[in-house]
Protein backbone atom coordinates (compact mmCIF):
# COMPACT_ATOMS: atom_id res chain seq x y z
CA UNK A 1 0.00 0.00 0.00
CA UNK A 2 1.25 3.19 -1.00
CA UNK A 3 1.96 6.20 1.27
CA UNK A 4 -1.42 8.07 0.33
CA UNK A 5 -3.56 4.66 1.03
CA UNK A 6 -1.96 4.24 4.35
CA UNK A 7 -3.07 8.03 5.35
CA UNK A 8 -6.75 6.69 3.62
CA UNK A 9 -6.00 3.29 5.68
CA UNK A 10 -5.36 5.24 8.67
CA UNK A 11 -8.46 7.41 8.58
CA UNK A 12 -10.86 5.24 7.63
CA UNK A 13 -9.36 2.52 10.82
CA UNK A 14 -10.46 6.32 12.94
CA UNK A 15 -13.87 6.39 11.64
CA UNK A 16 -14.02 2.21 12.44
CA UNK A 17 -12.83 2.68 16.13
CA UNK A 18 -14.73 5.60 16.87
CA UNK A 19 -18.03 3.92 15.87
CA UNK A 20 -17.22 0.61 17.86
CA UNK A 21 -16.91 2.70 20.71
CA UNK A 22 -20.11 4.54 20.34
CA UNK A 23 -21.85 1.37 19.40
CA UNK A 24 -21.08 -0.27 22.33
CA UNK A 25 -20.51 2.08 24.58
CA UNK A 26 -17.09 1.01 25.97
CA UNK A 27 -13.25 1.74 24.84
CA UNK A 28 -10.45 3.43 25.24
CA UNK A 29 -10.62 5.65 22.56
CA UNK A 30 -7.83 8.50 22.99
CA UNK A 31 -5.03 5.55 23.08
CA UNK A 32 -6.66 4.18 19.75
CA UNK A 33 -6.42 6.92 18.59
CA UNK A 34 -2.99 7.72 19.13
CA UNK A 35 -1.60 4.22 18.44
CA UNK A 36 -3.51 3.88 15.17
CA UNK A 37 -0.99 5.18 12.71
CA UNK A 38 1.57 2.50 14.24
CA UNK A 39 -0.77 0.01 13.62
CA UNK A 40 -1.80 0.60 9.77
CA UNK A 41 2.29 1.11 9.23
CA UNK A 42 2.76 -2.50 10.94
CA UNK A 43 0.06 -4.70 9.01
CA UNK A 44 -0.83 -2.58 5.92
CA UNK A 45 2.74 -2.13 5.08
CA UNK A 46 5.71 -3.49 6.62
CA UNK A 47 4.61 -6.28 8.83
CA UNK A 48 4.78 -10.02 7.05
CA UNK A 49 1.60 -11.44 7.80
CA UNK A 50 -1.96 -12.12 6.77
CA UNK A 51 -4.91 -14.22 7.58
CA UNK A 52 -4.56 -16.36 4.95
CA UNK A 53 -1.34 -17.38 7.34
CA UNK A 54 -2.54 -17.51 10.79
CA UNK A 55 -0.09 -20.20 11.53
CA UNK A 56 2.63 -19.43 9.30
CA UNK A 57 5.65 -20.01 11.64
CA UNK A 58 7.79 -17.52 9.46
CA UNK A 59 5.11 -14.45 9.99
CA UNK A 60 6.46 -11.25 12.00
CA UNK A 61 4.70 -11.21 15.10
CA UNK A 62 2.92 -8.57 16.93
CA UNK A 63 1.93 -7.98 20.69
CA UNK A 64 0.31 -5.27 21.57
CA UNK A 65 1.52 -4.67 25.50
CA UNK A 66 -0.70 -1.29 25.93
CA UNK A 67 -3.26 -4.01 25.01
CA UNK A 68 -6.26 -1.20 26.35
CA UNK A 69 -5.80 0.08 22.83
CA UNK A 70 -7.74 -3.43 21.81
CA UNK A 71 -9.97 -1.69 19.80
CA UNK A 72 -7.77 -0.35 16.82
CA UNK A 73 -6.13 -3.53 16.81
CA UNK A 74 -9.61 -5.61 16.18
CA UNK A 75 -10.72 -3.21 13.89
CA UNK A 76 -7.51 -3.19 11.74
CA UNK A 77 -7.61 -7.18 12.11
CA UNK A 78 -11.02 -7.12 10.66
CA UNK A 79 -10.39 -4.83 7.81
CA UNK A 80 -7.31 -7.37 7.02
CA UNK A 81 -10.09 -10.06 7.50
CA UNK A 82 -8.94 -12.31 10.27
CA UNK A 83 -13.07 -12.23 11.06
CA UNK A 84 -15.67 -10.37 10.35
CA UNK A 85 -16.35 -6.52 10.64
CA UNK A 86 -19.83 -7.55 11.08
CA UNK A 87 -19.08 -9.95 14.33
CA UNK A 88 -17.04 -7.37 15.83
CA UNK A 89 -19.26 -4.83 15.58
CA UNK A 90 -22.04 -6.88 16.47
CA UNK A 91 -20.51 -8.21 19.16
CA UNK A 92 -17.74 -6.57 20.91
CA UNK A 93 -18.37 -6.14 24.70
CA UNK A 94 -21.28 -8.39 24.56
CA UNK A 95 -22.24 -10.92 26.87
CA UNK A 96 -20.85 -13.93 25.73
CA UNK A 97 -18.89 -12.63 22.76
CA UNK A 98 -15.08 -13.51 22.39
CA UNK A 99 -14.41 -10.03 21.72
CA UNK A 100 -13.38 -8.92 24.88
CA UNK A 101 -11.54 -5.35 26.24
CA UNK A 102 -8.54 -6.64 25.73
CA UNK A 103 -6.26 -8.67 23.38
CA UNK A 104 -7.16 -12.53 24.12
CA UNK A 105 -5.46 -15.28 21.43
CA UNK A 106 -8.46 -16.80 20.86
CA UNK A 107 -8.87 -14.39 18.71
CA UNK A 108 -7.59 -14.97 15.03
CA UNK A 109 -4.87 -13.07 14.51
CA UNK A 110 -4.38 -12.04 18.25
CA UNK A 111 -1.05 -13.78 19.28
CA UNK A 112 -0.59 -13.53 23.10
CA UNK A 113 -3.29 -12.49 25.36
CA UNK A 114 -2.48 -8.99 27.32
CA UNK A 115 -4.01 -5.89 28.88
CA UNK A 116 -2.03 -6.19 32.62
CA UNK A 117 0.79 -3.20 31.88
CA UNK A 118 4.20 -4.46 31.76
CA UNK A 119 4.49 -8.16 30.14
CA UNK A 120 4.53 -7.43 25.87
CA UNK A 121 8.04 -6.40 25.84
CA UNK A 122 9.30 -9.87 28.23
CA UNK A 123 7.06 -11.97 25.63
CA UNK A 124 8.81 -10.42 22.81
CA UNK A 125 11.82 -10.55 24.02
CA UNK A 126 11.11 -14.68 24.12
CA UNK A 127 9.99 -14.26 20.92
CA UNK A 128 13.02 -12.88 19.23
CA UNK A 129 15.29 -15.25 21.06
CA UNK A 130 13.08 -18.36 19.62
CA UNK A 131 13.56 -16.80 16.49
CA UNK A 132 17.46 -16.35 16.51
CA UNK A 133 17.62 -19.64 18.57
CA UNK A 134 15.78 -21.49 14.92
CA UNK A 135 17.86 -18.88 12.76
CA UNK A 136 13.98 -17.90 11.36
CA UNK A 137 13.95 -14.34 9.97
CA UNK A 138 10.73 -13.48 11.16
CA UNK A 139 10.82 -10.10 13.21
CA UNK A 140 8.63 -9.10 16.37
CA UNK A 141 7.43 -5.83 16.92
CA UNK A 142 5.50 -4.06 20.22
CA UNK A 143 3.68 -1.02 21.25
CA UNK A 144 4.16 -0.21 25.17
CA UNK A 145 2.39 2.87 26.35
CA UNK A 146 4.03 5.72 28.19
CA UNK A 147 2.43 5.42 31.18
CA UNK A 148 3.23 1.75 30.98
CA UNK A 149 6.80 2.54 31.32
CA UNK A 150 6.25 3.17 35.54
CA UNK A 151 6.32 -0.93 35.61
CA UNK A 152 9.08 -2.37 36.63
CA UNK A 153 9.10 -5.42 34.18
CA UNK A 154 9.10 -3.20 31.19
CA UNK A 155 12.67 -2.38 32.34
CA UNK A 156 13.57 -6.46 33.07
CA UNK A 157 12.88 -6.53 29.95
CA UNK A 158 14.55 -3.48 28.49
CA UNK A 159 17.86 -4.96 29.83
CA UNK A 160 17.31 -8.15 28.85
CA UNK A 161 16.75 -7.21 24.85
CA UNK A 162 20.29 -5.47 25.40
CA UNK A 163 21.55 -7.78 26.84
CA UNK A 164 20.89 -10.41 24.29
CA UNK A 165 21.56 -7.44 21.82
CA UNK A 166 18.09 -8.71 19.77
CA UNK A 167 18.47 -6.50 16.36
CA UNK A 168 14.92 -8.74 15.56
CA UNK A 169 13.43 -7.02 17.77
CA UNK A 170 11.42 -3.38 17.47
CA UNK A 171 9.61 -1.84 20.18
CA UNK A 172 7.68 1.24 20.02
CA UNK A 173 6.63 3.86 22.62
CA UNK A 174 2.99 5.18 22.09
CA UNK A 175 4.41 8.66 23.92
CA UNK A 176 1.05 10.64 24.15
CA UNK A 177 2.47 12.22 27.74
CA UNK A 178 -1.11 11.10 29.15
CA UNK A 179 -2.47 8.59 31.23
CA UNK A 180 -5.45 7.89 32.77
CA UNK A 181 -4.73 10.18 35.49
CA UNK A 182 -3.20 13.18 33.72
CA UNK A 183 -0.01 13.91 32.49
CA UNK A 184 2.40 11.18 32.40
CA UNK A 185 5.17 13.69 33.34
CA UNK A 186 3.09 14.51 36.52
CA UNK A 187 2.45 11.27 37.78
CA UNK A 188 5.83 9.51 37.39
CA UNK A 189 8.40 11.44 35.09
CA UNK A 190 9.49 9.85 32.25
CA UNK A 191 11.36 12.12 30.21
CA UNK A 192 15.14 11.61 28.61
CA UNK A 193 13.75 8.17 27.44
CA UNK A 194 16.85 8.28 24.42
CA UNK A 195 18.95 8.29 27.32
CA UNK A 196 17.65 5.77 29.78
CA UNK A 197 16.94 3.52 26.93
CA UNK A 198 19.83 3.70 25.10
CA UNK A 199 22.15 3.05 28.67
CA UNK A 200 19.82 -0.58 28.32
CA UNK A 201 21.86 -0.83 24.81
CA UNK A 202 19.19 -0.45 22.20
CA UNK A 203 19.17 1.58 19.37
CA UNK A 204 16.77 4.92 19.89
CA UNK A 205 14.61 6.25 17.16
CA UNK A 206 12.72 9.59 17.98
CA UNK A 207 9.76 10.11 15.60
CA UNK A 208 6.51 12.44 15.11
CA UNK A 209 4.37 9.62 15.84
CA UNK A 210 1.10 10.52 14.02
CA UNK A 211 3.63 10.93 11.18
CA UNK A 212 2.94 7.47 8.66
CA UNK A 213 6.08 8.37 6.23
CA UNK A 214 7.98 8.67 9.16
CA UNK A 215 6.92 5.62 11.45
CA UNK A 216 7.33 3.37 8.02
CA UNK A 217 11.06 4.69 7.45
CA UNK A 218 11.74 4.54 11.52
CA UNK A 219 10.40 -0.07 10.98
CA UNK A 220 13.23 0.48 7.74
CA UNK A 221 15.73 1.55 10.32
CA UNK A 222 14.68 -0.86 12.84
CA UNK A 223 15.18 -3.56 10.30
CA UNK A 224 18.71 -2.76 8.96
CA UNK A 225 19.78 -2.02 12.64
CA UNK A 226 22.21 -5.07 13.61
CA UNK A 227 23.47 -5.93 17.16
CA UNK A 228 20.71 -4.06 19.14
CA UNK A 229 17.21 -4.03 19.36
CA UNK A 230 15.32 -0.64 18.18
CA UNK A 231 13.19 1.53 20.41
CA UNK A 232 11.11 3.95 18.33
CA UNK A 233 9.35 6.91 20.31
CA UNK A 234 6.45 7.87 18.66
CA UNK A 235 5.43 10.90 19.89
CA UNK A 236 2.14 10.93 19.62
CA UNK A 237 -1.17 12.86 20.34
CA UNK A 238 -3.72 11.61 22.27
CA UNK A 239 -7.08 11.45 20.66
CA UNK A 240 -5.51 12.29 17.24
CA UNK A 241 -7.50 13.02 14.18
CA UNK A 242 -10.51 14.32 16.42
CA UNK A 243 -9.65 17.68 17.30
CA UNK A 244 -12.39 18.08 20.23
CA UNK A 245 -10.34 14.42 21.62
CA UNK A 246 -6.95 15.71 21.02
CA UNK A 247 -4.59 16.27 24.59
CA UNK A 248 -7.33 15.84 26.62
CA UNK A 249 -6.97 12.78 29.34
CA UNK A 250 -10.91 12.36 29.93
CA UNK A 251 -10.62 10.74 26.44
CA UNK A 252 -8.55 7.75 27.89
CA UNK A 253 -11.85 5.95 28.12
CA UNK A 254 -14.45 8.08 27.92
CA UNK A 255 -16.94 7.00 25.33
CA UNK A 256 -18.46 9.99 22.96
CA UNK A 257 -21.96 11.24 23.20
CA UNK A 258 -24.39 10.73 20.14
CA UNK A 259 -23.48 14.70 19.11
CA UNK A 260 -19.77 13.92 19.66
CA UNK A 261 -19.86 10.79 17.83
CA UNK A 262 -21.32 12.37 14.63
CA UNK A 263 -18.97 16.04 15.29
CA UNK A 264 -16.10 12.97 15.28
CA UNK A 265 -17.12 11.49 12.27
CA UNK A 266 -17.82 14.33 10.47
CA UNK A 267 -14.77 15.69 10.91
CA UNK A 268 -12.63 11.82 10.58
CA UNK A 269 -14.64 12.32 6.78
CA UNK A 270 -14.12 15.30 5.89
CA UNK A 271 -10.25 14.41 6.11
CA UNK A 272 -10.49 11.15 4.27
CA UNK A 273 -12.51 12.97 1.51
CA UNK A 274 -9.46 15.83 1.39
CA UNK A 275 -7.06 13.15 1.64
CA UNK A 276 -8.48 11.37 -1.81
CA UNK B 1 19.87 -44.00 51.05
CA UNK B 2 19.21 -42.05 47.81
CA UNK B 3 21.88 -38.98 47.57
CA UNK B 4 19.54 -37.36 44.66
CA UNK B 5 17.50 -34.61 45.12
CA UNK B 6 14.39 -34.40 42.76
CA UNK B 7 15.39 -31.09 40.86
CA UNK B 8 18.82 -33.04 40.22
CA UNK B 9 16.92 -35.81 38.36
CA UNK B 10 15.21 -33.26 36.40
CA UNK B 11 17.86 -31.64 35.00
CA UNK B 12 19.09 -35.42 34.11
CA UNK B 13 15.86 -36.06 32.19
CA UNK B 14 16.12 -33.09 30.10
CA UNK B 15 19.90 -33.67 29.64
CA UNK B 16 19.06 -36.86 28.10
CA UNK B 17 16.12 -35.47 26.22
CA UNK B 18 17.76 -32.02 24.83
CA UNK B 19 20.25 -33.91 22.63
CA UNK B 20 17.55 -34.64 20.04
CA UNK B 21 15.12 -32.65 21.18
CA UNK B 22 16.55 -29.52 20.55
CA UNK B 23 13.19 -27.29 21.07
CA UNK B 24 14.28 -27.90 25.28
CA UNK B 25 15.02 -25.30 26.54
CA UNK B 26 16.24 -23.94 30.07
CA UNK B 27 16.00 -20.71 31.67
CA UNK B 28 17.12 -19.91 34.91
CA UNK B 29 17.63 -16.34 37.14
CA UNK B 30 20.76 -16.60 38.71
CA UNK B 31 19.51 -20.01 39.69
CA UNK B 32 21.64 -22.74 37.72
CA UNK B 33 23.54 -23.25 40.62
CA UNK B 34 20.80 -24.29 43.35
CA UNK B 35 18.61 -25.21 40.54
CA UNK B 36 21.13 -28.41 39.52
CA UNK B 37 21.01 -26.95 35.92
CA UNK B 38 24.75 -26.04 36.02
CA UNK B 39 25.12 -29.05 33.75
CA UNK B 40 22.56 -28.40 31.45
CA UNK B 41 24.09 -25.03 30.60
CA UNK B 42 27.58 -26.44 30.17
CA UNK B 43 26.18 -28.72 27.91
CA UNK B 44 23.36 -27.22 25.69
CA UNK B 45 24.50 -23.66 25.73
CA UNK B 46 23.03 -22.75 23.09
CA UNK B 47 19.49 -24.36 24.62
CA UNK B 48 19.97 -22.36 27.89
CA UNK B 49 18.93 -18.93 29.11
CA UNK B 50 20.21 -16.64 32.12
CA UNK B 51 17.97 -13.69 32.83
CA UNK B 52 19.53 -13.16 35.87
CA UNK B 53 17.77 -12.15 39.49
CA UNK B 54 14.47 -11.29 37.41
CA UNK B 55 11.70 -14.06 38.13
CA UNK B 56 8.89 -11.93 36.09
CA UNK B 57 11.33 -11.32 33.25
CA UNK B 58 11.77 -14.83 33.58
CA UNK B 59 8.36 -16.04 33.51
CA UNK B 60 7.44 -13.72 30.05
CA UNK B 61 10.50 -14.76 28.28
CA UNK B 62 9.35 -18.12 28.96
CA UNK B 63 5.92 -17.53 27.58
CA UNK B 64 7.40 -15.77 24.02
CA UNK B 65 9.72 -19.33 23.56
CA UNK B 66 6.27 -21.42 24.08
CA UNK B 67 4.43 -19.12 21.93
CA UNK B 68 6.78 -19.92 18.78
CA UNK B 69 7.30 -23.13 19.26
CA UNK B 70 9.91 -23.86 21.92
CA UNK B 71 9.50 -26.30 25.37
CA UNK B 72 10.36 -24.20 28.49
CA UNK B 73 11.40 -24.94 31.71
CA UNK B 74 11.81 -22.00 33.64
CA UNK B 75 13.43 -23.21 36.91
CA UNK B 76 13.69 -20.60 39.98
CA UNK B 77 13.18 -20.52 43.15
CA UNK B 78 10.00 -21.59 44.43
CA UNK B 79 9.04 -18.83 46.94
CA UNK B 80 9.74 -16.10 44.28
CA UNK B 81 8.46 -18.08 41.05
CA UNK B 82 5.64 -18.68 42.32
CA UNK B 83 4.43 -15.35 44.23
CA UNK B 84 6.66 -12.59 42.70
CA UNK B 85 6.18 -13.50 38.87
CA UNK B 86 2.63 -14.85 39.83
CA UNK B 87 1.07 -12.41 37.27
CA UNK B 88 3.22 -13.09 34.47
CA UNK B 89 2.33 -17.02 35.06
CA UNK B 90 -1.64 -16.00 35.39
CA UNK B 91 -1.41 -13.58 32.34
CA UNK B 92 1.95 -15.24 29.85
CA UNK B 93 1.41 -18.86 30.67
CA UNK B 94 -2.17 -19.71 31.54
CA UNK B 95 -4.57 -17.21 30.08
CA UNK B 96 -2.41 -17.30 27.18
CA UNK B 97 -1.73 -20.78 26.57
CA UNK B 98 1.72 -21.08 26.01
CA UNK B 99 3.48 -24.48 27.56
CA UNK B 100 5.89 -23.31 29.63
CA UNK B 101 6.95 -25.60 32.47
CA UNK B 102 7.41 -24.15 35.42
CA UNK B 103 9.99 -25.67 38.12
CA UNK B 104 9.62 -24.48 41.27
CA UNK B 105 13.01 -25.70 43.35
CA UNK B 106 13.87 -25.57 46.61
CA UNK B 107 10.43 -25.13 47.78
CA UNK B 108 8.51 -25.61 50.48
CA UNK B 109 10.55 -25.03 53.60
CA UNK B 110 13.75 -26.64 51.88
CA UNK B 111 15.90 -23.27 52.85
CA UNK B 112 15.14 -24.09 56.23
CA UNK B 113 16.93 -21.03 58.41
CA UNK B 114 16.94 -18.43 55.73
CA UNK B 115 13.70 -17.63 56.75
CA UNK B 116 10.41 -16.81 55.08
CA UNK B 117 11.60 -14.65 52.24
CA UNK B 118 12.84 -17.72 51.12
CA UNK B 119 10.18 -20.34 52.13
CA UNK B 120 7.64 -21.19 49.64
CA UNK B 121 4.67 -22.42 51.91
CA UNK B 122 1.80 -21.05 50.18
CA UNK B 123 2.63 -21.92 46.53
CA UNK B 124 0.25 -24.68 45.54
CA UNK B 125 -2.31 -22.11 46.78
CA UNK B 126 -0.86 -19.24 44.57
CA UNK B 127 -0.44 -21.23 41.63
CA UNK B 128 -3.62 -24.00 41.90
CA UNK B 129 -5.78 -21.05 41.67
CA UNK B 130 -4.98 -20.28 38.73
CA UNK B 131 -7.21 -21.28 35.65
CA UNK B 132 -5.52 -23.65 33.62
CA UNK B 133 -2.73 -24.04 35.48
CA UNK B 134 -1.94 -27.87 36.56
CA UNK B 135 0.45 -27.88 40.14
CA UNK B 136 2.66 -31.23 40.51
CA UNK B 137 4.55 -32.43 43.50
CA UNK B 138 6.84 -35.33 43.22
CA UNK B 139 7.82 -37.26 45.73
CA UNK B 140 10.73 -39.06 45.06
CA UNK B 141 13.67 -39.42 42.39
CA UNK B 142 11.71 -42.06 39.89
CA UNK B 143 8.48 -40.33 40.49
CA UNK B 144 10.08 -37.19 39.29
CA UNK B 145 11.58 -38.95 36.44
CA UNK B 146 7.99 -40.23 35.01
CA UNK B 147 6.60 -36.63 35.89
CA UNK B 148 8.93 -34.92 33.86
CA UNK B 149 8.91 -37.12 30.72
CA UNK B 150 5.22 -37.29 31.18
CA UNK B 151 5.29 -33.22 30.76
CA UNK B 152 7.40 -33.49 27.78
CA UNK B 153 4.90 -35.20 25.80
CA UNK B 154 2.46 -32.37 26.01
CA UNK B 155 2.55 -28.66 25.51
CA UNK B 156 -0.01 -27.59 28.82
CA UNK B 157 1.62 -25.30 31.13
CA UNK B 158 2.46 -26.92 34.43
CA UNK B 159 4.10 -25.65 37.62
CA UNK B 160 6.40 -28.17 39.63
CA UNK B 161 7.47 -28.06 42.88
CA UNK B 162 10.62 -30.17 44.15
CA UNK B 163 12.96 -30.03 47.34
CA UNK B 164 16.53 -29.05 48.28
CA UNK B 165 17.76 -31.79 49.36
CA UNK B 166 17.94 -35.53 48.16
CA UNK B 167 14.93 -37.24 49.75
CA UNK B 168 14.40 -41.01 50.38
CA UNK B 169 12.97 -43.20 48.16
CA UNK B 170 9.29 -43.92 48.21
CA UNK B 171 9.49 -46.26 45.26
CA UNK B 172 11.88 -49.26 45.44
CA UNK B 173 13.02 -49.01 41.59
CA UNK B 174 12.61 -47.43 38.36
CA UNK B 175 9.11 -49.55 37.94
CA UNK B 176 7.22 -46.57 40.47
CA UNK B 177 3.37 -47.26 39.25
CA UNK B 178 2.44 -43.61 37.37
CA UNK B 179 -0.41 -42.87 35.56
CA UNK B 180 -0.41 -39.23 34.71
CA UNK B 181 -2.68 -37.11 36.93
CA UNK B 182 -4.04 -40.02 38.75
CA UNK B 183 -2.69 -40.34 42.77
CA UNK B 184 -0.06 -43.17 42.67
CA UNK B 185 -1.27 -45.93 45.57
CA UNK B 186 1.98 -46.43 47.62
CA UNK B 187 0.03 -48.96 49.47
CA UNK B 188 -3.56 -50.54 49.78
CA UNK B 189 -5.09 -50.46 53.09
CA UNK B 190 -8.88 -50.26 54.77
CA UNK B 191 -8.95 -48.60 58.27
CA UNK B 192 -7.33 -44.93 57.19
CA UNK B 193 -6.00 -43.30 54.10
CA UNK B 194 -3.14 -40.86 53.99
CA UNK B 195 -2.95 -38.62 51.21
CA UNK B 196 0.45 -36.21 51.37
CA UNK B 197 2.54 -34.82 48.53
CA UNK B 198 6.08 -34.16 47.55
CA UNK B 199 8.49 -34.77 50.74
CA UNK B 200 5.80 -36.05 52.61
CA UNK B 201 5.03 -38.93 51.11
CA UNK B 202 8.03 -40.79 52.59
CA UNK B 203 7.25 -40.06 56.13
CA UNK B 204 3.44 -41.27 55.25
CA UNK B 205 4.58 -44.67 54.11
CA UNK B 206 6.81 -45.16 57.25
CA UNK B 207 3.46 -44.57 59.37
CA UNK B 208 1.68 -46.46 57.35
CA UNK B 209 4.24 -49.47 58.30
CA UNK B 210 4.25 -48.27 62.01
CA UNK B 211 0.53 -48.32 62.07
CA UNK B 212 0.61 -51.85 60.66
CA UNK B 213 2.68 -52.96 63.62
CA UNK B 214 -0.57 -51.80 65.82
CA UNK B 215 -2.81 -53.67 63.19
CA UNK B 216 -4.11 -50.52 61.62
CA UNK B 217 -4.25 -50.64 57.93
CA UNK B 218 -3.50 -47.88 56.13
CA UNK B 219 -3.82 -46.72 52.81
CA UNK B 220 -1.09 -44.30 51.36
CA UNK B 221 -1.91 -42.18 48.13
CA UNK B 222 0.98 -40.23 46.75
CA UNK B 223 -1.42 -37.20 45.46
CA UNK B 224 1.92 -35.55 43.29
CA UNK B 225 -0.84 -33.93 41.36
CA UNK B 226 -2.35 -31.26 43.38
CA UNK B 227 -4.28 -30.04 40.66
CA UNK B 228 -5.68 -31.92 38.67
CA UNK B 229 -6.48 -33.80 42.06
CA UNK B 230 -7.25 -37.57 41.58
CA UNK B 231 -11.08 -37.00 42.99
CA UNK B 232 -11.79 -40.59 42.21
CA UNK B 233 -8.76 -41.71 44.33
CA UNK B 234 -10.12 -39.12 47.14
CA UNK B 235 -13.79 -40.33 46.71
CA UNK B 236 -12.87 -44.24 47.23
CA UNK B 237 -10.77 -43.36 50.10
CA UNK B 238 -13.57 -41.30 51.51
CA UNK B 239 -16.05 -44.43 51.00
CA UNK B 240 -13.75 -47.66 51.57
CA UNK B 241 -11.82 -46.29 55.09
CA UNK B 242 -12.73 -44.42 58.40
CA UNK B 243 -11.54 -41.65 57.56
CA UNK B 244 -8.49 -39.26 55.83
CA UNK B 245 -5.08 -37.74 57.13
CA UNK B 246 -3.66 -35.13 54.52
CA UNK B 247 -0.10 -34.31 54.58
CA UNK B 248 1.91 -31.59 53.23
CA UNK B 249 4.68 -29.34 53.23
CA UNK B 250 2.34 -25.62 52.86
CA UNK B 251 0.12 -23.83 54.59
CA UNK B 252 -3.80 -25.28 55.52
CA UNK B 253 -4.94 -22.65 53.39
CA UNK B 254 -5.74 -23.65 49.61
CA UNK B 255 -3.42 -26.83 49.95
CA UNK B 256 -3.84 -30.25 49.58
CA UNK B 257 -5.88 -30.47 52.61
CA UNK B 258 -7.91 -27.91 51.64
CA UNK B 259 -8.80 -29.47 48.43
CA UNK B 260 -9.11 -33.22 49.74
CA UNK B 261 -11.59 -31.59 52.45
CA UNK B 262 -13.62 -29.42 49.66
CA UNK B 263 -13.91 -32.96 48.01
CA UNK B 264 -15.08 -34.63 51.23
CA UNK B 265 -17.69 -32.62 52.60
CA UNK B 266 -19.65 -32.26 48.96
CA UNK B 267 -19.65 -35.62 47.85
CA UNK B 268 -18.76 -38.14 51.02
CA UNK B 269 -18.15 -36.56 54.04
CA UNK B 270 -15.84 -38.69 56.67
CA UNK B 271 -13.54 -37.45 59.25
CA UNK B 272 -10.17 -35.39 58.18
CA UNK B 273 -7.42 -34.47 59.50
CA UNK B 274 -5.10 -32.03 58.14
CA UNK B 275 -1.70 -32.03 58.77
CA UNK B 276 0.09 -28.60 57.53
CA UNK B 277 2.84 -25.61 58.01
CA UNK B 278 1.38 -23.30 60.56
CA UNK B 279 -0.56 -19.80 59.56
CA UNK B 280 3.11 -18.05 60.86
CA UNK B 281 6.33 -17.60 59.90
CA UNK B 282 7.96 -20.92 60.74
CA UNK B 283 10.73 -22.07 63.77
CA UNK B 284 13.91 -21.10 62.43
CA UNK B 285 15.56 -24.34 61.79
CA UNK B 286 17.13 -27.01 58.75
CA UNK B 287 14.05 -28.55 57.07
CA UNK B 288 13.81 -31.70 59.05
CA UNK B 289 13.52 -30.18 62.31
CA UNK B 290 11.22 -27.67 61.19
CA UNK B 291 8.90 -30.57 60.03
CA UNK B 292 9.82 -32.36 63.53
CA UNK B 293 8.88 -29.39 65.16
CA UNK B 294 5.07 -28.90 63.47
CA UNK B 295 4.29 -32.99 63.51
CA UNK B 296 4.82 -33.45 60.35
CA UNK B 297 6.55 -36.77 60.26
CA UNK B 298 5.89 -40.34 61.02
CA UNK B 299 5.17 -39.84 64.83
CA UNK B 300 2.84 -37.24 64.05
CA UNK B 301 1.20 -38.22 61.23
CA UNK B 302 0.70 -41.66 62.99
CA UNK B 303 -0.87 -39.62 65.69
CA UNK B 304 -3.47 -38.29 63.74
CA UNK B 305 -4.27 -41.54 61.61
CA UNK B 306 -4.76 -43.11 65.22
CA UNK B 307 -7.23 -39.97 66.42
CA UNK B 308 -9.11 -40.56 62.91
CA UNK B 309 -9.60 -44.48 63.17
CA UNK B 310 -10.46 -43.69 67.29
CA UNK B 311 -13.25 -41.18 65.47
CA UNK B 312 -14.25 -43.31 63.17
Amino acid sequence: MDLMGLKKKSLQIRENIVTLIHKSGCGHIGGDLSVTDILVALYYSKMNCSPERIDDPSRDRFILSKGHSVEALYCILADKGYFTTEELFDTYSCYLSRFIGHPNNKIPGVEMNSGSLGHGLSVSVGMALAARMDGASYRIYTVMGDGELAEGSVWEAAMAGGHFKLDNLTAFIDRNRLQISGCTENIMAQEDLEKRWSAFGWNILSIPGNDIEKICGAIDTAKATKGKPTLIIANTTKGYGVSFMENKAEWHHRVPTDKEYHTAMEELEEKRRAAS
Amino acid sequence: MNRIANKQVICNVLLEKARKDKDIVVLCSDSRGSGSMTKFAEEFPEQFIEVGIAEQNLVSISAGLAKCGKKPFAVSPASFLSTRSMEQVKVDVAYSHTGVTLIGISGGISYGALGMTHHSANDIAAMASIPGLRVYLPSDRFQTERLVLSLLKDSEPAYVRVGRNAVEDVYEDERVPFEMDRATVVQEGNDVTLIACGEMVKPAKDAAQMLAEKSISARVLDMYCVKPIDRDAVLKAACETKGIVTVEEHTIFGGLGSMVSQIISEEHPVFVKNLSLPDSPVVTGESQEVFDYYGLNSAGILKAAEEVVSHG
